[in-house]
């Protein structure tokens, strides 16, 4: 079977690949527009029976998978590179190779999740995930919730929890209190998000708390926190536990772009180090779904050779990157965080690896051959950004298959070299 | 309302409704059992730590990233 052909490949479509989308789309370029997810909108703009989507996102994905010139290819998945400007996708039904003139990466970001006594206990979740979770119709209605970790998605999470139903009695910020005053002071330099912190605003919020562990013998029954200096126990139904986001570089680091911190690095076009290939949104950096809705257009522009439309939007770029310099200053890690985990504390969650089994280790590779640690299903995507936390540790650029794939899928890599 | 086949029950969920959400409106909330032994439930809800993979109709899927479809058999054990 000869590879799909395409103009523009954008993998991800939350707000960064939408606004790419419709940027490309203004010229004639053909455009696939590829996600993992059922339905487009990212994470921010995830949709489903218990989801509220602003206007804003829905009339942008209207106006995009609505356009001629985009296809859309929701629940699919990138498993290889199969070759040049060739990448090999997986959806339910089939495995398939796309070839692209230019390629925008819109990955996304994920949570950093960080091991803790009790953190696989049923009932524990990402923050960001508990969300994810509710919007797709997960029940939480009179369930007693925390909300720990760090940033501006706990009171968002909280927000659409509490909205579902369910009773928040506490939001734990690791944050001390000066850091968090000192980013609500700057707010009114961004007004659309002193709103939005306004009406997320809750009165369980506590600074400085930090989750200890996760009580529970079979699921999770209650939290130990560390509370402004105080060992506090919580009784609750869930826990939402996430510390901040990382950026999804795996693929563009596959493909060997370049890095900058931990994030894909781009130039003013949002071009990466590889020739030919874009990133935008929370993949080149965090600052939220209006930087990326500003990043996504001008790499669309650019990708196509509409310099002067991208060039015009880099003012705009330029005051939200000022907001999420203020968020990762003020959200920055207590340094605590990396001695949550004890010696039998599993920080490997597929193939069950305890910390002790790593704490000896020198780097990710040798504790990688000797533990299995990194070697599941997951491939790393949560343990290794953990001890990169933890332990400082560079996780090596991921290997394919990126994630796990059919064997009728990657038969599609033999069908076209031989 | 798709109603789909859960550990060998039936259960009708609402449209849009992803497997994720379905296994704690029909069960206990988890979709696999360790390496180890622990039953697990979906973590990340985003598609990346796959703890919450199951088996649906005979594959490998991921409960948070599939919406429940009428006559969908989901199997969250061994």
């Amino acid at each position: 079977m000869s590879p799909e052909q395409t103009d523009v490949l954008i993998i991800g479509a939350g707000p960064a690949g939408l606004a790419a989308a419709l940027a490309a789309a203004s010229s004639t370029a053909r455009i696939v527009l590829l996600d993992d997810n059922p339905l487009a909108g990212g994470q921010i703009w995830r949709d489903g029976p218990q989801a509220e989507l602003p206007e804003q996102a829905r009339s942008l994905r209207e106006r995009v998978l609505g356009h001629p010139n985009v296809r859309h290819c929701p629940g699919t998945r990138v498993i290889a590179s199969a070759g040049p400007n060739t990448l090999l996708v997986e959806d339910a039904e089939r495995g398939w190779q796309i070839r692209y003139d230019k390629l925008i990466l819109c990955t996304g970001a994920r949570e950093l999740l960080l091991p803790f006594p009790g953190w696989t206990l049923p009932g524990v979740t990402g923050a960001g995930g508990l969300q994810a979770l509710i919007k797709a119709g997960l029940p939480v209605r009179d369930q007693a919730l925390v909300i720990a970790g760090s940033g501006p998605l706990l009171l968002a999470s909280a927000a659409t929890a509490r909205h579902n139903g369910a009773r928040i009695v506490r939001i734990a910020e690791q944050a001390a209190r000066g850091a968090v005053a000192g980013f609500a002071a700057q707010l009114p330099r961004w007004p659309h998000k002193l709103l939005q912190s306004f009406s997320l605003f809750d009165r369980q919020y506590r600074t400085g708390t930090h989750v200890l562990a996760a009580l529970g013998s079979d699921r999770l029954e209650g939290v130990r926190l560390s509370q402004q200096g105080n060992i506090v126990e919580v009784a609750c139904d869930r826990l939402a536990c996430g510390f901040g986001l990382i950026p999804n570089s795996q693929l563009g680091q596959a493909l060997g772009c370049a890095l900058e911190q931990q994030a894909l690095a781009v130039d003013g076009w949002q071009a990466t180090s590889v020739a030919g290939v874009y990133a935008a949104g929370e993949c080149s950096g965090f600052g939220g779904s209006e930087l990326a809705l500003v990043e996504g257009a001008i790499a669309g522009h650019a990708a196509v050779g509409e310099h002067p439309a991208a060039q015009a939007l880099w003012t705009r770029r330029a005051r939200w990157q000022g907001f999420a310099r203020a968020l990762n200053r003020a959200f920055a890690l207590n340094p605590a965080l990396k001695a949550l985990a004890t010696a039998d504390t599993l920080v490997c969650r597929c193939e069950d690896v305890a910390y002790a089994e790593l704490s000896g280790h020198v780097g990710w590779r040798e504790a990688k051959l000797a533990s299995r640690c990194g070697m599941g299903a997951c491939q790393g995507r949560v343990c290794g950004a953990a001890v990169q936390h933890l332990f400082g540790w560079q996780p090596s650029a991921p290997r394919p298959p990126f994630s796990p794939a059919r064997i009728e899928t990657l038969l599609c890599l033999e069908d076209i070299s031989s | 309302m798709p109603e789909l086949i859960l550990d060998g029950r039936p259960l009708r969920v609402p449209d849009g409704t992803s497997v994720a959400a379905a296994l704690a409106l029909g069960g206990d909330g988890c979709a696999r059992t360790s390496v180890s032994g622990q039953r697990r439930a979906p973590l990340c809800g985003m598609g990346i730590c796959q703890e919450c993979r199951v088996n649906i109709d005979g594959r490998r899927r991921l409960a948070c990233q599939t919406l429940c479809r009428d006559g969908m058999h989901v199997e969250t054990r061994p």
